[in-house]
């Protein structure tokens, strides 16, 4: 019975994550990006916590947590918080148009299938699509890192890539050990400072986040 | 185990002491001591490890063994040495007002940060912790590399926060690969990410789990190390940062990256029964090599080319690590050791002839000979010992690299010796005039730290002259280490 369920869950879980790096990838506007980007964290930590309960294992619920925090409400509002500070400008500013991202988007996916295809076949886990989706949707986040021309958008796109990790680790194996799972959480922690602290030195440096700016020196 | 709470507490404690010591001689002097001590921790791990094999610290949590215990030794002796050469260097940058004195305590403090991830990762029992501590140490440098808040030093730290922040995250998919595959062997939790269990169980592991995992490891860490195509981030940071982290960078933190690939090769290696592993590290050994030999002509910031000779030097470890054979392995560490050793003692030299020029860019420096003795003969010493000149220790790792390569993959040896050849004509392109000539009038003196500089190039004399006997026994139980596995 738990365990028909515990694949449901992942493989709903799974569905969301690619649904929502789609749907990042065709936002047009700054605050509708962030919204699906905290849904993106927020997703991820009910999967994990669904899989925690399902699977009894205690550890995860710690990283439930910690991902509903982190990546569900305070990376986007502070994120939020420096686009209105450094009156950044709204619209996201693609290199590439939607569409076209899009298509590109679609051939990923069939990409990572295609490549994880050997792996599904002999998993004792349940992980059908769950590899082949964390693939994508860290192919996904690549691609928003390329297409995009502002510092925080290449951010968000990181952070997402961060995600469908995370997502990959539950999924595919139940979570991996806590120690590791701390350990990320922190450094996600740290590198959003970092992030965060550079925001501030480019805009300074460059009186704009646009990395077209940088590039040109 | 005293000697590893030192290895691990001193650069820590010293970070922290330093992040709130703004006092330039004092500071100056905690970054040496608690440098100095690793390196005295190192050498007692080294003798403990020597004499009875290995070792597991804090309920193996941690371990070291003849192939980690090396590149211990080998960080802390270049963390030391750098930390000599960062005193009076800093000092100028001070006093020119490059930096201010809060910039000196995040520099110093950074710099032991960094220290300390490097242990961390090398002494690491656990994948999660390896990976963990290549970013802790990716994050220190990306705050080394905007100090000087330029237009060109924020560019250059973004770009390397970015391409670096991914490439790890592809490694860290790798992990949870590997451990997708690992913990139907050894069971859900931290045994299955342990290196002296895995070790234990390699021939358990699914190949084509692993082997995937491999080609994101690769990609991820081969990031760090500065493998082409991924490289673009390592002369930007090589370049903007401050010298003594551009030494450390070259010297150290690529090493780290490279050893953590080893470990995961050895693994796969186990696992998948064939050389698949060993194939793919030669691979982007080889275009790497070619890519950085070309890239190094066309270079006008004497940093910069410089840093493509460390992609090249990287190229080529990579390449004899993925041959795998024992003599390669040994090629491969001696020339870790020789590489650390000159490359770090070149940035040095690099940093005060740029200082000494007023200017980066290699059309500008001229006449160093002429000008400060020290420091030109310094910068051509260097030269002739990275581009593999006898008697120097490059000449002899590279002879090794060529024999194993001959003995095992001989049509390699073709592109091996383009991509040399190439690399020291784009050496040679370029040194001679900055040595040679007329001293430019813009050209003032500095205080040279030349003292790290000629210890780092006797030793790499030595090693080229004859390599001690305990160090070569030391190189043989590790190359014998890897071949084997890690049992």
């Amino acid at each position: 019975m738990s365990q028909i369920l515990l694949q449901q869950i992942i493989t709903m879980g799974a569905a969301l994550m690619l649904l929502i790096s789609f749907a990042l990838l065709a936002q047009k506007r700054m605050l509708s990006l962030l919204h699906w980007f905290a849904l993106q964290g927020i997703v991820l930590a009910a999967v994990t916590a669904l899989v925690a309960y399902t699977s009894d294992n205690t550890e995860l619920y710690v990283s439930a947590a910690i991902t509903l925090v982190l990546k569900g409400m305070l990376l986007p509002w502070v994120l939020w918080k420096i686009i209105r500070q450094m009156h950044v400008h709204r619209e996201v500013e693609p290199l590439v148009n939607i569409p076209v991202t899009m298509l590109i988007a679609a051939a990923l996916v069939v990409f990572s299938y295609q490549v994880t295809l050997p792996i599904e076949h002999l998993s004792h886990l349940i992980t059908r699509n769950t590899i082949a989706v964390a693939m994508a949707n860290v192919l996904l986040g690549m691609l928003m890192m390329i297409t995009r021309k502002k510092a925080i958008t290449q951010v968000i796109g990181f952070l997402a890539i961060e995600n469908s990790l995370f997502f990959a680790g539950v999924g595919a194996t139940y979570g991996m050990p806590l120690v590791a799972e701390l350990g990320v959480a922190f450094d996600v922690l740290i590198a959003s400072v970092v992030f965060g602290l550079f925001f501030y030195q480019i805009r300074d440096t460059f009186e704009s986040l646009d990395l077209n700016k940088m590039e040109n020196k | 185990m005293n000697w590893f709470t030192f290895l691990l507490g001193a650069p820590l404690v010293a970070a922290l002491w330093l992040a709130f010591d703004a006092h330039p001689y004092r500071s100056a002097w905690v970054n040496k001591i608690a440098a100095a001590l690793t390196f005295v921790a190192s050498l007692g791990l080294a003798v403990q490890v020597l004499e009875s094999g290995r070792i597991m610290v804090w309920d193996d949590w941690f371990f070291i063994d003849a192939f980690n215990v090396f590149l211990v030794a080998l960080t802390a002796f270049v963390a030391t040495t750098t930390a000599i050469f960062s005193g009076p260097y800093m000092r100028h940058e001070l006093e020119i007002g490059k930096i201010d004195s809060g910039r000196l305590r995040l520099y110093h403090a950074m710099s032991q940060l960094f220290v300390f991830g490097m242990f961390l990762g090398q002494t690491s029992n656990n994948l999660g912790i390896v990976w963990l501590s290549l970013e802790i140490a990716t994050l220190a440098t990306v705050l080394l590399v905007s100090l000087y808040r330029t237009p060109g030093s924020i560019a250059a730290a973004w770009k390397y926060l970015i391409i670096c922040g991914v490439g790890i995250s592809l490694a860290l998919f790798g992990t949870a690969m590997l451990y997708f595959a690992s913990s139907d062997v050894l069971g859900h939790g931290d045994a299955a990410l342990t290196w002296t269990l895995l070790y234990a169980s390699a021939d358990k592991l699914d190949p084509t789990v692993m082997s995937l995992a491999f080609v994101f490891l690769m990609v991820g860490y081969g990031t760090k190390v500065g493998l082409a195509p991924m490289h673009t981030w390592l002369p930007d940071a090589h370049a903007e940062g401050p010298t003594p982290v551009s030494a450390v960078l070259s010297g150290l933190l690529l090493n780290l990256a490279l050893y953590s690939l080893v470990r995961c090769k050895m693994l796969v290696d186990v696992s998948t029964g064939t050389h698949f592993a060993g194939n793919l590290m030669m691979g982007f050994g080889l275009l790497s090599l070619l890519v950085a030999g070309f890239s190094l002509h066309k270079q006008h910031d004497i940093k910069r080319m410089f840093s493509f000779s460390s992609i090249e030097h990287m190229a080529l470890m990579t390449f004899t690590f993925g041959i795998g054979t024992p003599v390669a392995n040994f090629a491969a560490m001696l020339h870790m050791t020789t590489h650390s050793l000159v490359k770090s003692a070149i940035f040095f030299t690099v940093g005060h002839a740029a200082q000494a020029m007023g200017t980066q860019v290699m059309s500008n420096i001229r006449g160093l000979i002429n000008h400060q003795p020290g420091i030109g003969w310094g910068l051509l010493i260097g030269t002739c010992a990275i581009a593999g000149f006898p008697p120097f220790g490059v000449f002899t790792s590279e002879f090794l690299i060529f024999s194993a390569a001959l003995q095992s993959y001989p049509w390699t040896v073709i592109v091996l010796l383009l991509g040399l050849l190439i690399a020291v004509a784009g050496l040679f392109r370029f040194v001679p005039d900055m040595t040679y000539g007329e001293v430019p009038e813009y050209a003032k003196q500095v205080h040279a730290n030349m003292l790290p500089v000629y210890i780092h190039f006797a030793l790499a004399l030595l090693l080229g002259i004859s390599i001690p006997g305990f160090l070569a026994g030391w190189y043989h139980q590790a190359a014998a280490l890897i071949a084997g596995g890690g049992v």
